[in-house]
């Protein structure tokens, strides 16, 4: 299974990043061979709108089933969604314990967006 | 004649200067149309209370997609720069919100799959109060791109008559909308460091349209000097200096300033009017 999260920099030891169509970058976790790959994000960094579109484009494209963010807008819940990704949210952490923190269930499921557009 | 009155920063006193004008012209038995075209949040009618005659129901047309016969080849998502279409696991999802409706991913679609509906982003009204005839425009509330509301608002501009438009604050893509095809824009400012620094950001809007412009100072007996400097220094013309004045603020915040305006400061409208050429 893989799982996207978005991310301050581009290891496991970096934090995650609380936003989500402007995150710095996503790191794609493949929970069976427990390997990270980095999906970059920096085209969206400028984008005008629909950044949060256009991440979660990316995520779906990559092929990840769970994406973990701090915070998800409508579009972008809308666009996953769709894709039937799944989305869980935590506050602060590395990747690699957010991550950890999933895998044992400790994450809560987003069921629609947590923030407003351009939060 | 079109005489657009907009500024960087907001609440320096457009709708104040629109309505102080159209007043002086009115008193002076010329016919004209003030334009309100701050469809966010329109208060020229606020002033004027004129009767309003007529509404309309603005809409633009928005993609929708036909699953059946869509192949899936992303040429609507490619030619979308809004990233209004995005293509999912191979199917067209529309974000009808930041659509600019060009019309681009219908043309594009080999399939036919594109098709458009109307979605309605506004309404406009107008109004008659003795000479002035008033055109505003009120955007549907959630909607977030005004500009083919403002378009509707200025198709009632009458060419060869006066109109003095009443543009939005900021230097975005609805203000250069409300003021393109102007034959002056009157600068609105404030002399504040903030007054300034969106000053700065107005005049380079305005040189970018080319348009002829020029700066009407309010509140001038306040903040500093900068902004005159500033204007000398580039070769801007004031247009007028307007005192503060507990009077005026007085008479605005009851909803009726044009006449106190026009009895403290009846020459520096007279000096605008003649610097212009509004209805001379």
């Amino acid at each position: 299974m893989k799982i996207a999260i978005s991310a301050q920099g581009n290891g496991p030891d970096s934090e995650m990043d609380p936003r989500f169509g402007r995150a710095k970058c996503f790191l794609l976790f493949d929970s069976d061979t427990k390997e990270y790959k980095e999906i970059s994000n920096s085209q969206n960094l400028q984008s005008s709108s629909g950044a949060g579109i256009q991440a979660a484009k990316a995520v779906i494209d990559n092929g990840a089933e769970i994406l973990i963010s701090g915070n998800v807008g409508p579009k972008a819940f809308s666009t996953l969604d769709s894709a039937g990704v799944k989305i869980f949210l935590s506050e602060a952490g590395s990747v690699r314990s957010v991550i950890d923190c999933y895998l044992k269930g400790e994450l809560k499921s987003a069921n629609g967006a947590n923030v407003e557009g351009h939060w | 004649m079109i005489l657009a009155i907009a500024s960087g920063k907001g609440g320096t006193g457009k709708t104040t200067i629109s309505l102080a004008i159209a007043y002086f012209l009115n008193k002076r038995k010329k016919s004209l149309s003030i334009f309100d075209c701050d469809v966010e949040e329109p208060n020229v009618n606020l002033f004027l209370n004129s009767d309003i005659k007529v509404t309309e129901t603005v809409y633009i047309p928005v993609p929708t997609v036909n699953e059946e016969k869509c192949n899936g080849c992303g040429k609507c998502e490619d030619i979308c720069k809004f990233n209004a279409v995005v293509l999912v696991k191979g199917k067209p999802l529309i974000f009808p919100d930041i659509c600019h409706s060009c019309g681009g991913c219908k043309l594009v679609c080999p399939t036919g799959a594109m098709n458009e509906e109307v979605k309605e982003i506004g309404k406009l009204e107008e109004g008659y109060f003795e000479n002035i005839r008033y055109i505003g425009g009120t955007l549907k509330i959630g909607e977030a791109i005004s500009p083919p509301l403002i378009n509707s608002v200025k198709k009632h501009i009458i060419e060869n008559e006066i109109n003095i438009i009443d543009a939005p604050p900021g230097t975005t893509c609805p203000v250069v909308e409300s003021i393109k095809g102007c034959d002056y824009l009157v600068l609105v400012t404030e002399p504040t460091p903030f007054g300034l620094h969106d000053l700065k950001l107005s005049v380079g809007m305005a040189r970018e349209l080319e348009l002829n412009f020029g700066v009407v100072i309010n509140k001038s007996d306040i903040g500093d000097s900068k902004v005159a400097e500033y204007c000398n220094a580039e070769k801007i013309d004031i247009l007028a200096e307007i005192p503060n004045s507990l009077e005026l603020a007085r008479g605005y915040a009851s909803g009726n300033f044009m006449n106190v305006f026009l009895d403290n400061f009846s020459d520096k409208v007279e000096r605008i009017i003649s610097k212009t050429g509004i209805g001379v």
